[in-house]
This record gives structure tokens, sequence and C-alpha cells, in this order.
């Protein structure tokens, strides 16, 4: 009942993305609870999808639900006959949801995904930018990092792409003036009070700090991310031999 | 072996109607940018509209049938030959084996679609055969066609069958098509100027009334650095917003008009990522999408403000026209046998 007072208690905006999509937000800042929410919303309508649900996408602070307009039009019933827009349909049944009891995440175990970082050298040619912009060593720098717990919040950018919340300020740094053209796979990178791993090859302008061997998209598995929301990520220090048998184990 | 690459052209890549369910690990939908061109084309020749197909981008592409096969091309027309003779779109064609089809100028839009019959024989992979370039998986080996690559086709089903069938009487000719057509589907490749329905997207009312006006009423144009994953458009006047905003990202979807530093907006299209932090402006109704994805750099058209309501009811009636399409199809080489 606790959860039922708490669910209705949420600030919540229904807006059209679309004629085939919705957006559904539940907060209007990063944090814990906006992404305990997020989460929990989630998993309610993956449970149940409702008919003509295609699939949902958390953000920070909003879940995304692409519905097919047809079928949700052919299965209104009810007090849904005299809806005037399909959006109308999907946002009433999206409301159902937070009149139910909301699966409780906590019951899921959090995990902690350890990721094995090579920092500085050919790996991370930004290491001494980082360290200077913060007026303290590369070591620092690497010990600052690999301290600390860092919550994925949600994947978006690219496949596999984590969106990480907990790095510290001390080794925040602006991104590169002109972007790379090409950023290989694993790099760990800092831009601003962010850190995170490109997934896959792309342009891009964070200062890169490391390289992990570890596979963030994993195209072959059912779950293709090697990541999800609320998993909590830190990152180990590893020399460059370690990346090099590290890289033959994953293949 | 049953359809080789002897040129590519510009981009080819084999697509479907996208990778659905894997939005949330950042796994962008792709899929044919003009659906309803590929959905068409699949329909002609008694596939299901989902079937993988070949999207062929402005001109160059040269393909060889290596046995007999029942093909259909729909959307951009690209002057297209069958050794030498005209081969019409937007209806079932039979190619004889060893005719080499070339795709020449291109007199309207900007994509052409090839289904075969059976579909195009390539892994699935997340629930789709569609190519993802940055990914470098689906489609074929994950890439853009090149010179020299072999196209295998699934099993033709009955409704195939029976059209190759009805077709196949005269030997003479490199290619055989009936009287039929569905170039109806095809006003979307020809209109010169088009008007692109669409929705004030969540972030309309924090733009400049004079932003919001000249988004509906001035004539913008296709920009160079346009591709499959988005249209950069170009307008006299910029667009701003009354305030510096710091938006959150949050997922955007196909046809979500956002407007980056510079005022000049963007149309987020097939292979668009999964989110973005842009302010969205507007939002491209479904049923004009594939009329946009036909338009090339260069090109010009205007956006028309239509409600939520409007959108889907035009996507709706756009639905009933493709399942028309189906029906009608089957029965005519249903009646014909």
């Amino acid at each position: 009942m606790e959860k039922q007072k708490q669910a209705k208690a949420w600030s919540l905006e229904l807006l059209p993305l679309g004629d085939a999509a919705l957006l559904m937000r539940v907060g209007s800042a990063i944090s814990i609870e906006t992404r305990r929410r997020v989460q929990m919303l989630a998993a309610a309508v993956e449970a149940q999808p409702f008919t003509g649900y295609r699939e949902c996408v958390p953000s920070f602070a909003a879940v995304a639900v692409h519905y097919d307009p047809l079928l949700v039009r052919r299965s209104r019933s009810g007090a849904e006959l005299a809806h005037e827009t399909v959006f109308e349909t999907v946002s009433a049944r999206m409301r159902a949801y937070l009149e139910q009891e909301l699966p409780n995440e906590a019951a899921q175990s959090a995990r902690t995904i350890e990721i094995p970082v090579c920092y500085g050298g050919e790996y991370g040619p930004d290491l001494a930018f980082v360290a200077k912009h913060n007026g303290i060593t590369e070591q620092e720098v690497v010990a600052i990092h690999s301290d600390a717990a860092y919550l994925v919040y949600m994947l978006g950018f690219a496949p596999g792409f984590p969106y990480l919340g907990g790095m510290s300020e001390r080794i925040a740094a602006p991104r590169r003036q002109t972007p790379r053209t090409s950023i290989p796979q694993g790099s760990v990178g800092i831009a601003g009070k962010q850190t995170g791993v490109y997934s896959v090859s792309t342009p891009g302008g964070w200062q890169l700090i490391g390289r992990t061997p570890l596979a963030l998209f994993r195209p072959q598995e059912p779950i293709p991310s090697l990541l999800r929301p609320g998993d909590s990520v830190r990152f180990k220090p590893i020399a460059s031999e370690e990346y090099m048998s590290y890289l033959e184990g994953e293949r | 072996m049953s359809l080789s690459i002897l040129r590519p052209g510009l981009l080819t890549t084999v697509q479907d109607l996208g990778r659905h369910g894997y939005q949330k690990y950042g796994v962008l939908t792709g899929g044919a940018m003009d659906t309803g061109a590929a959905r068409a084309a699949n329909l002609l020749v008694g596939n299901e509209e989902h079937e993988a197909v070949l999207e062929l981008t402005l001109h160059g592409a040269e393909l060889l049938a290596e046995k007999e096969m029942l093909l259909a091309i729909c959307g951009a027309d690209m002057s297209v030959t069958a050794d030498g003779d005209s081969l019409p779109l937007w209806r079932p064609v039979l190619v004889r084996s060893g005719v080499v089809i070339k795709f020449g100028a291109c007199l309207s839009g900007c994509r052409s679609y090839l289904a075969v019959a059976g579909g195009i024989d390539v892994p699935n992979v997340m629930g789709s055969r569609s190519t993802y370039l940055r990914g470098g998986i689906g489609g074929f080996e994950g890439r853009a066609l090149k010179s020299g690559d072999v196209l295998n086709t699934k099993p033709a089903g009955l409704l195939s069958e029976r059209m190759k069938s009805q077709l196949s009487g005269d030997r003479a000719e490199s290619i055989a098509a009936p009287l039929w057509h569905a170039s109806h589907f095809a006003i979307a490749a020809s209109l010169a100027d088009p008007i692109i329905r669409a929705m004030p997207g969540s972030h309309f009312g924090r733009f400049t009334e004079g932003s919001q006006q000249a988004l509906f009423g001035q004539t913008y144009q296709i920009a160079l650095q346009s591709d499959r994953m988005g249209y950069r458009l170009e307008g006299a006047q910029k667009l701003a917003l009354t305030a510096p905003q710091e938006l959150l990202s949050e997922a955007v979807a196909n046809g979500t008009v956002q407007l980056p530093e510079g005022g000049n907006p963007i149309v987020l299209l097939a292979d668009r990522q999964t989110t973005g932090g842009y302010p969205r402006i507007a939002q491209v109704a479904s049923v004009d999408i594939p009329v946009f994805a036909q338009l090339k750099p260069g090109d010009r058209f205007r956006f028309e403000a239509i409600t939520q309501q409007e959108a889907e009811r035009l996507y709706l009636y756009s639905e009933r026209d493709m399942r028309m399409l189906k029906a009608a199809i089957s029965l005519k080489v249903n009646a014909a046998n």
C-alpha cells in the first residue's frame, strides 16, 4: 500500500513523441530516486505489455513507450472507446500501471560490474591532460577514477554505451576542442563531470584516459549490453600485459 | 547464388522494417528509410512486408541475376534497365537468368528498393536483417555491399511461385511483367517541393514566437551533410529558444525534429541514436517520413502543422491502403490461376 501511495504522488507528465510513441516523465532532474521510478515503471510495462506495445526506452527521468497505433486503436475497450486519440488511450494505459503495485527493484539483486582498465600510455593519451588540468598527478587521476562506484543511469548514444553517475569533480575535464574522428572501442573517457566507455568505435570529443578489453556491446547475446540501468560499475586498473590476456580471453 | 553485385553504387545495404526491442540497450532501429516503398516491393513479389530488401541510394548500382528471379523495384526512379531495356517500377518483374540490372540517373526520389521473391537471405540478428553500419552487424556482413558480393534468396512462397508461373510464358524477352502495377504508391517519390506534415514537438513552446512561425512558414533545403541517421536542414531564418535550456537526454523517435546550436533543425531518421539531448521542436507525421526520406540534398520542402489526431488518422488510412494492396495482389494472382 505504501508503494501505491508513492506512485500516485509522483509528478507525472505524459507527452506525445510523434504518432507512434509517448514519453512519460517522472522527474525533472538526475537523481537516484528518479532513476528508481523510471526503472520500476519500465519493468511494470515490460512485465505486462498492453496490446500494441512495441518497446520502451528508459532515460534519466522518463520512459518512452513506442507503440503500434493501429493495434492500440483496434484493442480499445470500455472507456477507451470515447478517446479522441490513440495517444489518449496509451496515456490511460500508462497511468493504469501506476495504480498497480509496481515491481520492487530492490528485489532484484543489484549487480556490481568490474571493468578492467589499462590507464594511460597509448590507451589513454589524454591522461596527462586531465592530471594537469586538475593540478594532480596521473597516478592520482587513476586512483580517484578507480576508487569510486558508478551508477548506470541509462544506455544510449551508442549500443551498450552507459551514462554513468558518481565521478569525482577532482578529475573533471572539458571536452577536446577538436573531436577525434575515430575513437577505438573500449576507450574510457572523461567529458565535463561525466565518465564513460565507448562501446563501439565512433568519432568523439572525450578526454581518453584508458581502455578496457571488455566488450560493452554484445550483439550475439540475448541481452546485447554488458551493462544495464541500475548496475554499479567499478573500474579496476590493469597493466598492459593483463589487457592483452583479457583481450584473448574475450575472443 | 542468385544476385551478384557488379557495382554497388553510392550506398547499397540490406534493410527490412527495422530492429525493434533493443533501443533500451542503445541499439538503433534502422531499417528501410522509405518503409512504404520497401513494404510495397515485398508485397509485389508475394512476400510478407517485412522481408529483407536492397536499399539503393541515388545512382550507380549494377546487379546480375544469376538465375531467373521474380523481383520488384519501388521508390526512387533511377532509370532502371534490364540488359538495356527499361525495367518498369512498382510491379512484379520476372527477370531471366544472366540479365544485368542497371540503376542509372536518378529522375525522382533518392532511394530505391529492390525486393526478390522469398526475400534476401542474410542472418537474422536481434530480430532483424537490417544492416547496422555503425554497429557492424546485420545485413550482409554488417556492411554496405561491394562489387563481387553475392546475395542468396530464401525459398519463394506459394503466391510468389504463382506469379512466376503466370509470367514465364514468353521466353524471348529479358524480362516479363504484368500490366497491373501499384504506382499510385509512387506519389511520394515524385512530388516536387513537397509539404511535410508535422506536429509541434514537446519543446515547441520554449522557442520564440518568430521561430515557431518560421518553422512552419519558411522553405527549407536539405543540407549536404544528410544521411540515414538524419537530415540537416537549412532555412533563411535561424530558430532560437526564448532562454537557454539544460535538457536531460531522453528518447527520440523516427521523424523527431531536433534543434542543436546554430538554429538549423535536424530531422532524425532510420539510423538515429536512441536518445538525444537537444530540444525537440517538432515531430514529422509517420505517413510523411517516406516522402521525406525520398528527398535528397538540395531539395526543398515546407513543414505544415497538423494535430496529433490528424497524424493518427492519416497513419490509420495509410495502413488501410497497404492492407488493400496486399489483398488486391493476392486476389489478382489467385483469380488468374
